[in-house]
Order: structure tokens, then C-alpha cells, then sequence
């Protein structure tokens, strides 16, 4: 991979990609050290072209923010020759067109699950009706699914919502609360503990192992997130539960 | 149906794993040590993919309502049928309403039993593997407890009682556990990643089917333990900023964020998760080369000891045998029968 101009930019990008082993099953190709969206959708474009045409042995592709997981068999190709493989493929892989999808993300901002959404607000200087118009006016990008089943991390948070994890992590936060920890927003897939901060919830699961779709979001989607009543997340609650995914994505460009 | 009588503290239903979920989140799961998996599941007739019981150390009790071949690998332990001692690594003959009892585990970790027809608990997104973490598969996603009781597969028929050629070998620290540098190596100092191989390491207390956490040198990373997160893999060696060698496995997580100075290479992770918690043992760095050598070796000597699964001798009971027998007079237990055959 050799960089066409001599710009900063270009020069820095001129040392990825990287190939490094994980063992002899696993490799990581990093495209980049920094979060940003340019460098994760070169990761997604290249996961999307493995999964597209895969070679022989190829078994998963991981997209993280700004590397690429694949795992492979060893006893059908040999991990150079996987490096070979990707290699030939990045540049073209690039700069291909990506459908990305859009979710809109229904939000009761309040409830049970908003443990911290009057304290937050505070903190920031701002009423909870402030708070919750940043939020839900910005668009987020889902950079990687991990640490749980379905589990976005997701970029885009305004700055002013920025805010740490707490010292001590909360022992059962349900599924579907919408959180801030750090510089991200997240929608949580599964019960369990987290150190978050909560201010609503989503009807919506990310994850549900007996819907025909278990799993609602992929790395690379955007997400915006729309306030609803109490009354109005009750009826997408039922139909949630009927096995319903409830909102659906729209195409963009 | 299986009923669980009792059992130790981690007795999970396990198959094969949980394939093509990672970029969801979700780690195959499936066994400590996919061998002896295997070789438990082909005793028994059944096929590679079919679920088994995986238990941490101590087995269990456990009875049938029909006749069932099973076998226990993994490692050495007491095992009873009925009152009848019987061996690891053979196939048996349980009898309907007997009772199985597997002991303590000597010299290992983690063991298994296979049942002929399989553990037939619905698949959840295309495995029975239990994931703890996540509650998902395996019975309602948690460990077993007495009085659960376990749908089996059907069977195919009455199959022969089957033991290997020559016994799998025991897992043992006298050869060192050998890994791949990387992928974040280069957040190590060469003085602290020479460490990995002039100290040796301890298997701690602190492990489970996600994570097993090493005694030994401490490994500080340049400029911190964190890194912008990335995909993770059992086998890879993670340190954490208590600076802790932290080896994942079967349950990890698919992606974290503290660097990974190195992976253990496929064909000694099942070897690494049998050891006793207190076993000292040494790594060995290899490369990747090397690595593949080694799996396609391990795959190799897996296939030979399954493909040379031979019928136990006085395995098969004929009727004229069993005729010739006075069952009338107390001796109901083929095992005992063979026993007592001249």
C-alpha cells in the first residue's frame, strides 16, 4: 500500500494497513490509530467484502473502530496467505459503495430506567428537557457491536453530554436503557451490571435469540434517537414482547 | 430424559460453539478442551456436533429412564456405574433408572460426558452451547442443578462399547505452552515481553470458562493498559493494568480494551485450560509458522485416536454369553458381568 500523495494525512495512513497475529486461527488488520468514522468504514467496507466473497477457510470478520478481526481455519489456509488475500483486496474493497442504514430509535426519556437523567442534566448546567433535546438530536454511528450480545458502541455524542462512568457500577441495569459512558452513547442489549449513566429507555431490543433477526444493529449503521410518552413506549413494549422489532431501518446514501 | 441428581459447581451443557456471532457480540462459547469433546462424543456414536455436559473439576450424579451408552474424558477421575467401577475413556453401558457417579477429576480441569442420542436442549442461534455470561443456550443458559432433568437425542441403535488404541496422553506443564508475540506486543518493552519466557507462570484461582488470570512477573505496558478496543480471540493473553498475564477463553469477550502481548496457539490452549489451578509451567515463543504446523499436528493425532476407536473386548454381550449367566442370582451390571468373564 503505497501513498499516492506525500500529505500528512496520506503519510500517516501510508503505514496501514497492519496485519499482526492472533495466534494462528485469528489476525487483526488495523487501518488507522484513531477514532474516527473515515477509518471505521474502511474496516466495515473490507468485513462486508470478506463476508461478500469469502476466500476458502475464511470463517467471521470482527470490525472493531479501527481494526478488522478475521478469523480463519489453519488447516485450510495458512495465515500469510490470508494476509495475502486481504491485501489484494483493501484498495478496491475502499473505496466501493456501502447502503448504509438509518434507525430511528424510540426513546422514553424518564421512567424507572433514567437513574440519571435529572443528576446529569445538573451536573451539565441544563434542564432535563435540554439534555434530552441534544440527544435526541443528534446522529450517532454505531463504530462496533462487543462486550455483550448486540451491544452498540456508539459515536456521535455532543460533546456536552461527554460524562464518566461512575466509580462504582450499578448491579442490574435492564435491557433497552439508554446510556452515556464517557464520549459514547449506547443502547444496553442485555440485562446485567454497568457503570454507565442512564437517562431512558427504548422499547426496542437490540437483541432477542428467538426473533427470526436476533440481532437489530451492525457496525456501521446510524442511529438517531426519537423522544416518545410513557404511554406510547407501554404499546411498543407489548409488541416488542409479541416478537415485534417495531421500527425498521431506512436506507441512505 | 436426564435427570441431574447432583453435581459440582459448573456443569454446563456444551457442544461444538456458537460459530458467526462475534461481530454481534457473541463468543462461540463451546468447550475448554475441544478434543476431549470430540473424543467423548465418538465413544458414544454421536456426532462431532452433538451437546455434552462440561463440568469444572466435579462431575455429578445422574440417571436415565433408557439404557444410554456415555463416556467421560478429559481426565482421570472415580467412575461409577451403579456401584461398579468403570474407566474414563471407554464407552459403558448405563442402565435405565442406574445411577452414573463421576468424582473429583485428578490432574485436570475441566471434564466431559457424552451421552449416546446427545443432550438435545434447543439450539439457540445454531448451538446448544451454554454461555453463562449471556445466559444464552445450554438449559435457560445457566450451570445444571439437581433435579434438572435433560432431553436426549434419539439414538440410532444399540452401538458397540468403544476405547482408543492407545489412551489420550494426560495434560502436563513438562513441555511449555507455546504462543504467537502479538497483536499488541509492541506496547511491551523487549526486557518485560523477554519475561514471558525466563519466568514461569502459575495457573491462579481466578479463572472460569471467560478468563484464566496467571501468577507470575508482572508486564507493564508502554504508555498504559488501555487501547482502543479490538477484536479478541481465546488464547489471546491480555494485561490488564494490575499488569497480570490473563489468558481468555471459551466465553471471552469479542473485543477489549487492554492490549494483548501474545495468543497461545490453538493446539496447546486445551492443554493450558486442563492444568490444576497451582500448576507452574513455562511459555515459549513460536512463530506463526510454526503454530499452524502444530494444529494441523494436533488435528492429525485427533483424527488417528478417533479413527482408532476399537471395540472393547467382552464389549459386545451375546445372548448365549448372558445365558450362560446366573443374572437370577444378583448380577444385573454388564459391567460386572464382563468383569467376571473368564
Amino acid at each position: 500500500m503505497t501513498a499516492e500523495t506525500t500529505a500528512p494525512e496520506d503519510k500517516r495512513r501510508a503505514r496501514f494497513p497492519i496485519f499482526r497475529p492472533l495466534g494462528d486461527r485469528a489476525l487483526t488488520v488495523s487501518f488507522g490509530d484513531s477514532i474516527d468514522a473515515e477509518t471505521n468504514e474502511t474496516v466495515i467496507r473490507i468485513a462486508d467484502s470478506l463476508r461478500e466473497h469469502p476466500f476458502d477457510g475464511f470463517a467471521e470478520a470482527v470490525p472493531t473502530y479501527c481494526a478488522l478481526l478475521i478469523i480463519y481455519d489453519p488447516l485450510v489456509i495458512s495465515g500469510d496467505d490470508v494476509e495475502h488475500l486481504v491485501a489484494a483486496r483493501i484498495s478496491e474493497a475502499r473505496h466501493q459503495a456501502r447502503a448504509r442504514r438509518r434507525w430511528t430509535v424510540p426513546v422514553h426519556y424518564g421512567g424507572p430506567a433514567a437513574l440519571d437523567l435529572d443528576s446529569l442534566a445538573a451536573e451539565k448546567d441544563m434542564t432535563p428537557q435540554e439534555l434530552i433535546a441534544l440527544h435526541s438530536g443528534a446522529e450517532y454511528r454505531v463504530y462496533m457491536i462487543g462486550f455483550a450480545p448486540g451491544f452498540t458502541y456508539l459515536g456521535g455524542l455532543p460533546e456536552r453530554l461527554h460524562a464518566p462512568r461512575l466509580p462504582q457500577p450499578r448491579q442490574m441495569i435492564p435491557a433497552g436503557a439508554i446510556g452515556i459512558g464517557g464520549q459514547q452513547a449506547s443502547v444496553n442489549s442485555v440485562a446485567g451490571p454497568s457503570g454507565w449513566r442512564f437517562i431512558g429507555s427504548t422499547p426496542v431490543r437490540a437483541f432477542d435469540p428467538a426473533r427470526k433477526a436476533p440481532f437489530l444493529f451492525a457496525a456501521g449503521d446510524l442511529v438517531r434517537f426519537h423522544p416518545v410518552a410513557a404511554a406510547e413506549a407501554a404499546e411498543l413494549s407489548a409488541r416488542v414482547a409479541q416478537g415485534d422489532t417495531v421500527i425498521r431501518p431506512e436506507q441512505v446514501a | 430424559m436426564l435427570e441431574v441428581l447432583s453435581v459440582g459447581p459448573m456443569l454446563s451443557v456444551q457442544d461444538q460453539g456458537r460459530q458467526g456471532y462475534r461481530s454481534s457480540g457473541v463468543s462461540p462459547s463451546g468447550p475448554m478442551d475441544p478434543p476431549s469433546l470430540a473424543l467423548a462424543n465418538r465413544l458414544c456414536g454421536n456426532p462431532d456436533r452433538a451437546a455434552a455436559l462440561e463440568f469444572a473439576v466435579l462431575g455429578g450424579k445422574f440417571r436415565a429412564e433408557r439404557p444410554l451408552r456415555i463416556a467421560v474424558t478429559g481426565g482421570d477421575c472415580d467412575l461409577r456405574l451403579g456401584t461398579t467401577a468403570a474407566a474414563v475413556n471407554e464407552t459403558h453401558r448405563l442402565e435405565a433408572g442406574e445411577t452414573l457417579s463421576i468424582g473429583a477429576l485428578r490432574g485436570a480441569a475441566w471434564g466431559y460426558l457424552a451421552l449416546s442420542g446427545g443432550i438435545d436442549t434447543p439450539l439457540v442461534l445454531g448451538a446448544r452451547a451454554t454461555h453463562l455470561r449471556f445466559g444464552l443456550g445450554g438449559l435457560e443458559g445457566r450451570v445444571l442443578k439437581p433435579g434438572d432433568r435433560l432431553p436426549l437425542g434419539a439414538e440410532t441403535g444399540p452401538g458397540p462399547l468403544l476405547r482408543p488404541a492407545t489412551p489420550p496422553a494426560a495434560a502436563t506443564a513438562d513441555t511449555p505452552i507455546r504462543l504467537v508475540l502479538g497483536p499488541q506486543d509492541a506496547h511491551f518493552a523487549p526486557a518485560v515481553l523477554d519475561l514471558l519466557t525466563t519466568e514461569p507462570f502459575v495457573v491462579s484461582a481466578k479463572r472460569d470458562r471467560m478468563a484464566s488470570v496467571l501468577d507470575g512477573p508482572n508486564l507493564p505496558a508502554i504508555g498504559g493498559h488501555d487501547i482502543i478496543s479490538d477484536g479478541a480471540v481465546p488464547g489471546a493473553i491480555q494485561v490488564p493494568g494490575s499488569g497480570k498475564a490473563t489468558v481468555l477463553m471459551a466465553e471471552c469477550q469479542t473485543t477489549g480494551g487492554y492490549p494483548k502481548i501474545a495468543t497461545v496457539i490453538s493446539a496447546d490452549l486445551p492443554r493450558l485450560a486442563q492444568f490444576p489451578t497451582g500448576t507452574a509451567f513455562r511459555f515459549a515463543v513460536v512463530d506463526r509458522n510454526a503454530a499452524e504446523q502444530a494444529a494441523r499436528a494436533q488435528a492429525t493425532a485427533l483424527q488417528a485416536l478417533l479413527d482408532g476407536l476399537q471395540a472393547k473386548p467382552g464389549g459386545t454381550l451375546t445372548s448365549e454369553y448372558l445365558l450362560s449367566r446366573d443374572l437370577v442370582g444378583g448380577i444385573y451390571d454388564p459391567e460386572a458381568v464382563i468383569a467376571q468373564k473368564p
